[in-house]
């Protein structure tokens, strides 16, 4: 027979703990002689054998508890969920609703009820790169108070400034519907699938990053925002009425932040002051990782069923169609955009800067049609989705 | 329309809607016909079973007793056919501060003595009952404080006796009754600190709740309400959350061999009297 010595443990002085991991593991019927030299060790497992559901027997000066099963019983049908480690065989295929919120690779006991999670199939959600793209979003979250050099900062002339506050006040409304969107997948995604909530989570973080900044640049010289225009708030909106994951990443990520990227490459190269030229730059690097994971993610679920491409054709073409009556590319964002890549409003530099936002819309639907390719889509098809984006970029 | 078995339970927590949604849910799997009605005090229950609204009641051990003898009073049978294993042979602890002077009960004469609701059997009835044979004194145990929570639930709401063991600990008490459970409940919660707090004595052992039934009720929906009840297994995960809630691991059939001193001390009190007279004469 096993033996637990308790010392001058008792009810009052943690005995309980004790007892219990002396019978965790134990069998329904198996005796534990239990030693003590608290006067009320009697009492102590009296109670705690009616508690637990176990047997109290006096033998002689003897104290033996019998086990009731209680603790066996407890972990029937009990079964680890998976492993922590992001990798295939940790990752299960299918998550359990009744899992919840609990740890991936923890022991669940059996039972439960039913979470609300709605995104269940590791397909859908997942990419091996997950975890590493949330690793490096982790080490590379940059604090817009040191980060950006605000001190010396030194208003461009008239034209220019009023131009770059109409671009940051369009940028600001997509920054924002890029923020919602990855915000309103997330509790959606089972917790199963950590490292895409987590991804999530720090996109939504560098959404909110940018708007702040992208706000204060704009502010600076002191100046009101810019005009925000209707065809451009319709285009964000169905974006936020993409219910589903994948098409979802699609549209935002892989073309819209993908279209984004050269834009703000663009800015950077053309930024009237170091502050913008500093925001524009940390900017696309951070969304340069939301364009990784969401390529990384298309590819994969592509790979394992082919139909997806379909349904993510069909998914641009919706949105297509959906904004065939809306007029793009505000003419005050492209106006604006003329004027910083040019440098000015003479003729010249007019000139100069539509042929170079001209050559950029280029770049951006060259891009688009790379990174659909990326994703599994023939060229001459990647090439027809990426004409169909929307012309408001986002 | 099939007849289903109408059980009364006392509604002291909102757990008990819980509790018993679940066990609904888990007779209806196995077809059995169920149905519940809470009661907002166990005196309206115990009246409401001899009325015929209900087949089994969840009962207090107090209103087993109150079961027990308005049955005999309207020449009716009253029996106890199932409890919780954690309803069988508890005590109550009389619980000192460690540096106080008493070494037994009868050293608690004239001390400030703090009890449960006034129709708690753990908290009240029973320690008071064990005082006096101990020697303490009617008049003590008069002037000791009752720390009402939920009259007419028996003190199932445990709140009564967690407020006299805060009382203990502040010095306003020299002693409180305390369920054995509750101590190291107490303990864990820290209301007491280690050390704070030592057992003076301990009544006799004494069972808890059990379902009652009547003469009358329908044997057969009783008969199958008993089998699955004790066929209900702690391993079983849909119904293992519920029996922690209601605080067990298995049921087991009802005995009643636990009531005496209970009933003992009861009987004599004159509310119980005056409650039972008016009952005989309002129920069917």
């Amino acid at each position: 027979m096993r033996v637990l010595e308790l010392g001058t443990l008792d009810h009052a002085t943690g005995a309980a703990t004790l007892l219990r991991r002396a019978l965790a593991l134990s069998h329904k019927g198996e005796q534990l002689l239990v030693r003590g030299d608290s006067r009320d060790l009697g009492f102590t497992l009296d109670v705690f054998a009616r508690s637990e559901g176990h047997r109290l027997l006096h033998e002689g000066t003897h104290l033996i508890l019998e086990c009731g099963g209680s603790a066996a019983a407890k972990r029937a049908g009990a079964r680890r969920a998976g492993g922590p480690n992001p990798t295939l065989g940790e990752v299960e295929s299918h998550a359990d609703p009744r899992w919840g919120v609990a740890a991936r690779g923890a022991l669940l006991e059996a039972g439960g009820s039913h979470f609300d999670f709605t995104l269940l199939e590791r397909d859908a959600v997942w990419a091996e790169e997950a975890s590493s793209l949330y690793r490096a979003a982790s080490a590379a979250q940059w604090d817009p108070e040191t980060a950006i050099p605000w001190a010396g900062f030194e208003a461009a002339p008239l034209p220019l400034e009023e131009a770059l506050v109409q671009v940051l006040t369009y940028l600001i409304e997509n920054e924002t519907t890029a923020l919602l969107v990855p915000t309103r997948l997330l509790p959606r995604v089972h917790p199963h699938f950590r490292e895409t909530l987590q991804l999530l989570a720090i996109q939504a973080a560098d959404e909110a990053r940018h708007i702040e900044v992208f706000t204060r640049r704009a502010t600076l010289s002191g100046l009101e925002l810019g005009t925000s225009t209707v065809a451009g708030r319709a285009s964000l909106k169905t974006l936020l009425e993409e219910h589903e994951f994948s098409t979802a990443s699609l549209l935002l990520s892989v073309l819209g932040e993908g279209t984004f990227l050269s834009l703000l490459r663009f800015l950077e190269r053309h930024a009237p002051d170091s502050v913008t030229r500093s925001i524009m730059s940390l900017a696309a690097q951070d969304e340069a990782r939301h364009v990784a994971f969401a390529v990384a993610h298309l590819r994969r679920f592509a790979l394992q069923d082919p139909a997806v491409l379909s349904r993510l054709s069909l998914a641009v073409e919706r949105r297509h169609g959906a904004l065939a009556g809306a007029t793009g590319l505000s003419a005050e964002v492209f106006d604006a955009l003329v004027v910083l890549a040019g440098a000015g409003i003479t003729l010249n530099a007019i000139e100069k800067g539509h042929a170079r936002v001209q050559q950029l819309l280029a770049e951006m639907e060259t891009g688009r049609a790379h990174r659909l390719e990326k994703i599994g889509f023939e060229p001459d098809e990647a090439a027809r989705l990426a004409a169909l984006h929307t012309l408001n970029l986002m | 329309m099939t007849r289903k078995l109408v059980l009364g339970a006392v509604a002291y927590d909102p757990k008990v809607i819980t509790i018993w949604d679940g066990f609904q849910r888990y007779f209806a799997a196995r077809n059995l016909p169920f149905d519940y009605v809470l009661f907002t005090n166990y005196e309206k229950q115990v009246e409401a079973q001899f009325d015929g609204v209900i087949d089994v009641a969840w009962n207090s051990p107090l209103a087993w007793v109150q079961s027990v003898h308005l049955a005999n009073a309207l020449g009716r049978k009253a029996s106890a056919i199932a409890m919780r294993d954690t309803d069988c042979d508890l005590t109550t602890v009389i619980a000192v501060r460690s540096d106080s002077r008493f070494a037994s009960p009868a050293d608690l004469n004239g001390a400030r003595i703090g009890f449960g609701a006034a129709d708690s059997p753990q908290a009240t009835i029973l320690p008071q009952a064990f005082l006096l044979q101990a020697g303490v004194s009617q008049a003590t145990i008069d002037g000791g404080r009752l720390f009402d929570v939920s009259l007419g639930k028996h003190g199932d709401h445990v709140g009564g006796e967690r407020d006299a063991a805060r009382a203990l600990a502040r010095g306003e008490l020299d002693a409180s009754c305390v369920l054995d459970a509750n101590l190291a409940a107490f303990m864990n919660e820290g209301i007491w600190a280690q050390g704070a707090i030592r057992i003076l004595a301990r009544t006799p052992r004494y069972d808890h709740c059990n379902f009652t039934v009547l003469d009358g009720a329908p044997p057969e929906l009783v008969a199958r309400f008993l089998e699955e009840l004790l066929a209900m297994d702690y391993a079983n995960p849909e119904v293992r959350p519920l029996l922690d809630l209601e605080g067990l691991k298995a049921w087991r059939a009802g005995r009643t061999q636990g009531y005496q001193a209970l009933e003992a001390a009861v009987v004599r009190s004159p509310a119980f009297a005056r409650w039972l007279e008016a009952a005989r004469h309002t129920c069917k």
